[in-house]
Parts: structure tokens; C-alpha cells; sequence
């Protein structure tokens, strides 16, 4: 039996550094096709949301064209983010040690690191990430079918389609904060992006951050070696 | 009685109003002239309708719109909704007066009230695709509209329709072009009984008074002038036979205001909206300045090594 937060690609290799496998070349991909469509949407939206940032509709070509191709691209993010649930679900599923975590904030916020549980995959900081988007996306994907006149006006009265839009910008707003602290939680801790990018992160970012994580990675590691290799359960 | 609808005059003439005469533009912060014009207004006297639909014929003919044949569904509403092609559209109600037991045929003429606090401009986020005038008419600009349909949302009179063909945004433009050269509405014109009445809005308003006595004085006690103060009065204004009941008139709202949803919406929403995600980002810079990059050490590293080679790190 697998640990919960032990995802298929995930591996470890000795030398020095040693290197970690965090990310397969599909979720990678996968993660990067959600990111470019939020981002998108984010633009896109935030250019109907308030007068000052209209001329962002630019970008786009114009203001019928930002109107048409927002809903389209939140398409696109839905099916995205939903495989990318599929994929992540298991390792975010909240621990005890995640409110060890969430009750010492103040030292993750300071890097004091050693004073927090070792940690499996992800850290409680991401997994409200990742929940947060996920509820986000969905009340985001529900109010957006509400808005989109063009296929869906004569589903819903106009009453619920004010409630739909005040909702919608205020999950937006939501999910645009979480969208800064999850990037800027990549800038801060040195080496997170190479985990996006190469698919790589190195054995001391994982001892440092994921020790837990990088412990099972070891063990698993050592159980497999000299036995057949077999597909993990 | 009313003067006749003027003749439109032989030489061409400048217009009356244009862009320098804005008192709101949508999504842009203008300053409106030191002075307004006279404000004008429409007047429908629904006690002097026959329901002929002359004025809807007539907005059809003058706009240059081509409405699709229908089909009957039993009412002489015909469409039976207002459309992108129907900017205005007789509504016909077979109301059994409770006091009287007598069938009355309220037939009320639907179409933009052009308010005085319009709520399709404040939800509109295309600069100036909504624009009012000093004189109270609110028009569409097509060249700027982006058909999001926000201008739905924000009408308490459920008036703007989205065309399924350019997917821009329609309504009555109180005929702001005949209006600018000194014409009555083409409806207004085209009325046999003159039920429908155009001029400055206080001469309107006089003469609604003058019918509402005379409504009175034949037994409609209830009669009044319908220029709701929830939207700050409109410049399409109904004289009503029962002005106590509006929303007996194929549900015309009792008591229209903009939706407190819009309001919320267009207000406090966004700027509590730019402050939260501005905090969010300005705290991001400021923790990073402080706490400085949260980075791997050697020591890390060596854990790490000691850890894969069965050593205890
Ligand atoms: C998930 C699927 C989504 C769908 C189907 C969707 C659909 C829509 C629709 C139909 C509108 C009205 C304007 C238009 O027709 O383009 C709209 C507005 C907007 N959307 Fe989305 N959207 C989605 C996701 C998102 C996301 C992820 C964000 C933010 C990152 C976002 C931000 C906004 C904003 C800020 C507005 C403007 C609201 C306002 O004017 O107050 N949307 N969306
Ligand atoms: S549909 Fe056009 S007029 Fe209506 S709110 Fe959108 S941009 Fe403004
Ligand atoms: S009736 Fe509706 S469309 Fe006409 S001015 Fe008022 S809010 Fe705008």
C-alpha cells in the first residue's frame, strides 16, 4: 500500500543533489493549460468588471470579442481544473499535521521550517489552494453558464441572473486572491518552480519542505529495489 | 386640447443636441454641461388608447426594422414579447374590475421609460455604449456596445433585448433623431387618438393633470400620472385609469428602483473587489521584503543525501 500523498511519477534519485520527481510530463501540462485559461479569465473578466481596466479588452480584440471568448476559455479551465482534481485530490485530502501547521503560521510565514510536523506532498497552505480553487471553479462554472446570454439566456429569469453575476465577480475576486498567494508562494520558497517547469525539485527542498513526503519516497524506493518492478497499489 | 404633431421642417437643421449635451455616459466619469436642457417627455394615455398599434407600426417603419412573422398565441399582443426588432409593443390585459364587475381592456404601450436614474447605463461596462442626455432621453450607442447583456439585468422595466444578429443591445430611442430636429416621436405622430403626447416634460405633466380631473370627474377615482420617484421619474410617463394597481397593466412593476443587486453589484463590490486583490498583492511584496526568499540551505542538501543512502540524516 501506497501512502495518500504518494502520486504516480513521483520518485526519488540519489546523487548529489539528490533529485526528486515531483510532476509527470501530463500534469505539467495539464497544470499549465488551468493556469494560461485563469489567467486568462482573470484579464478577461477584470476588463468587464471595472471601468479602469476596460482597455484590457485589447488584448482580446475588443470588447465583443472579450465578451464571446470569457466563457469559452472558463469552458476550457472547467475540463482542465477537473482532470487536474482527479490527479491531486488524494494528496490534499487534510491531515493532522495540517493543523499543526495552520495553529504555527506565524513560523511558516517567518521560515522557521523546523519547527513545523513534517509534512507530506503538499503542506496545509496548499491543499487550501487547492480546495479553494476547486470550490471556486465550480460556483464559478455554475454562475458563468447563468451569465452566458448567448446559449443560456431563457434558463434562468433575470432576477437570477443579477444574484448569478454579483456572485460570480465575488468568487472572481476570491479566486484571483488565491491565485496570488499560490504564485507568490512559488516565488517566495526558492526551488517550488522547477517543480512546474522540469518536473523536478531537489532532495533538499523536499527534506526542507515535504519530509514526510520525501521519507516514504525513500522508503518505497528501498522496499521496490531488487524486487520485479511492479505497478504501485 | 393638444397642439397636432408638428410637420418635419423642409431645409435640413442642426441638431438640437449631440455629445456636448451628456448628462451620463456609461463606465466613464464625465462632467455634464453647466446647463441642462429642457427636459422633454412622452406621454401615454392609456385611457385614450384604441389599441390600434399604429405607434408600433410606425417605430417599425421609422427604424428601418423587419420583425419576424409570428405566430398567433392568442392575445392581440402580437409579439408577444418585445424584441430586438419591436422597441416598442401594445400590451393587451382583460382585467374584470373587482368593484364594478365590468371586463376593462387595458391595452398600455411598452417600451424604455427612459429613466431619470437609469439602471441599464449603470450596469453597462462599455464606455459609452449607454448614454443619456440633459434633456432625459437614454440611448444605445451600437459602435461601442459589446452585447454582455449587463443592460438586462440593470432595467427594472425588463426593456433591452440582445440581437441574436450583431450581438449589440436595442430599445426605443424616444427617437432621439426626430427629437433633435424638433420632431414628435414617430409614434406620437403616427397616434389617431393622440394618446400618445410629446413635449417638455412639464407641459406633460400639466396636461396629465388636466386628463387625470377629467378620468376622475367619470368615476376613476384611482386615476393618476405614473412618473415613478424610485428611478427619479421617468421621461416616458402613463396616465392610468387605476394608478393605485400599475402592475394590473401587464405587470408593470408598482414601485420600479434598480435592483439593490445591481447597486451592490456595481458598488460596493468593486471597490471592495480592487481593495481586496490590491491587499492581497501588496502584502505579497511586503512579506517577501521582510521575511526575505525562503531558500534551500547545503545542510538541506546533505540531509538529503544521507537520507537516500540508508544513512541517518
Ligand atoms: C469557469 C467558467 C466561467 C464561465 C462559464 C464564465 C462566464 C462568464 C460570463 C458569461 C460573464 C459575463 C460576461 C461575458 O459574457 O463574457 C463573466 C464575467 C466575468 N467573469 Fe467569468 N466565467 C468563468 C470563469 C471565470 C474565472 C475563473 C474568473 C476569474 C479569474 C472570471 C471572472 C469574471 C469576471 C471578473 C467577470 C466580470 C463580472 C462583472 O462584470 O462584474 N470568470 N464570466
Ligand atoms: S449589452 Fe451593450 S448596452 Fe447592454 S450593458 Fe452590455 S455593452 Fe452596455
Ligand atoms: S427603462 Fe430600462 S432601458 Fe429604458 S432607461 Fe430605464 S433602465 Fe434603461
Amino acid at each position: 500500500m501506497t501512502a495518500y500523498d504518494l502520486e504516480p511519477g513521483d520518485g526519488v534519485h540519489p546523487g548529489k543533489p539528490v533529485t526528486v520527481d515531483r510532476y509527470t510530463v501530463g500534469a505539467r501540462i495539464n497544470h499549465w493549460i488551468t493556469a494560461i485559461s485563469l489567467v486568462l479569465l482573470a484579464i478577461s473578466g477584470l476588463a468587464l468588471f471595472t471601468p479602469s481596466l476596460y482597455f484590457l479588452t485589447a488584448l482580446f480584440g475588443g470588447g465583443q470579442w472579450t465578451r464571446a471568448i470569457h466563457p469559452w476559455i472558463g469552458v476550457v479551465l472547467f475540463v482542465s481544473f477537473s482532470i487536474l482534481f482527479i490527479r491531486f485530490w488524494r494528496a490534499n485530502l487534510w491531515k493532522g499535521e495540517d493543523n499543526i501547521w495552520l495553529t504555527r503560521v506565524r513560523d511558516v510565514l517567518l521560515g522557521h521550517e523546523e519547527r513545523l510536523p513534517e509534512l507530506g506532498k503538499y503542506n496545509a497552505g496548499q491543499k487550501f489552494v487547492f480546495w479553494g480553487m476547486s470550490l471556486l471553479i465550480l460556483v464559478l462554472i455554475a454562475t458563468g453558464l447563468v451569465a452566458w446570454d448567448q446559449y443560456f439566456f431563457r434558463f434562468t429569469s433575470i432576477e437570477t441572473k443579477r444574484i448569478a453575476i454579483i456572485v460570480h465577480s465575488l468568487a472572481a475576486v476570491g479566486i484571483i486572491c488565491v491565485w496570488i498567494i499560490h504564485v507568490y508562494a512559488a516565488i517566495w520558497v526558492k526551488g517550488t518552480m522547477g517543480a512546474m517547469t522540469k518536473g523536478r525539485v531537489t532532495g533538499g527542498w523536499a527534506w526542507r519542505h515535504h519530509r514526510k513526503w520525501l521519507r516514504e519516497l525513500v522508503a518505497s524506493r528501498r522496499s521496490n529495489a531488487g524486487t520485479p518492478r511492479t505497478p504501485a497499489e | 386640447m393638444l397642439k397636432p404633431a408638428p410637420n418635419p421642417p423642409v431645409a435640413p437643421v442642426p441638431a438640437k443636441f449631440g455629445d456636448q449635451d451628456l448628462l451620463r455616459k456609461s463606465a466613464s466619469t464625465i462632467k455634464p454641461p453647466a446647463e441642462r436642457q429642457t427636459e422633454v417627455a412622452k406621454l401615454i394615455d392609456v385611457s385614450k388608447c384604441i389599441g390600434c398599434k399604429a405607434c408600433q407600426a410606425a417605430c417599425l417603419e421609422w427604424n428601418n426594422l423587419h420583425e419576424e412573422i409570428g405566430t398567433f398565441n392568442g392575445s392581440y399582443t402580437n409579439p408577444p414579447d418585445l424584441t430586438p426588432a419591436s422597441f416598442t409593443l401594445m400590451r393587451f390585459t382583460e382585467w374584470v374590475n373587482p368593484e364594478t364587475d365590468n371586463l376593462e381592456w387595458l391595452i398600455r404601450k411598452d417600451g424604455c421609460m427612459h429613466c431619470e436614474d437609469p439602471g441599464c447605463l449603470k450596469a453597462c461596462p462599455a464606455p459609452g455604449a449607454i448614454v443619456q442626455y440633459t434633456n432625459g432621453i437614454v440611448d444605445f450607442v451600437h459602435d461601442n456596445c459589446i452585447g454582455c447583456g449587463y443592460c438586462v439585468r440593470g432595467c427594472p422595466f425588463n426593456i433591452p433585448r440582445i440581437s441574436k444578429v450583431d450581438n449589440k443591445a436595442y430599445k426605443c430611442t424616444l427617437c432621439s433623431d426626430r427629437v433633435a430636429v424638433g420632431q414628435w416621436p414617430a409614434c406620437a405622430k403616427a397616434c389617431p387618438t393622440q394618446a400618445i403626447a410629446f413635449g417638455t416634460k412639464e407641459d406633460m405633466k400639466k396636461h396629465a393633470a388636466e386628463r387625470v380631473t377629467d378620468l376622475k370627474s367619470r368615476g376613476y377615482k384611482n386615476a393618476g400620472l405614473y412618473d415613478p420617484p424610485g428611478v427619479s421619474g421617468t421621461h416616458v410617463m402613463y396616465v392610468l385609469q387605476h394608478a393605485d394597481k400599475p402592475s394590473i397593466y401587464a405587470g408593470l412593476p408598482d414601485n420600479p428602483r434598480i435592483s439593490p443587486i445591481v447597486e451592490a453589484w456595481k458598488g460596493v463590490t468593486k471597490y471592495v473587489g480592487m481593495g481586496v486583490m490590491g491587499f492581497a498583492a501588496v502584502a505579497g511584496v511586503f512579506h517577501y521584503l521582510i521575511a526575505g526568499a525562503n531558500k534551500v540551505t547545503p545542510e538541506d542538501e546533505a540531509s538529503a543525501e544521507k537520507l537516500t543512502r540508508g544513512e541517518k540524516p
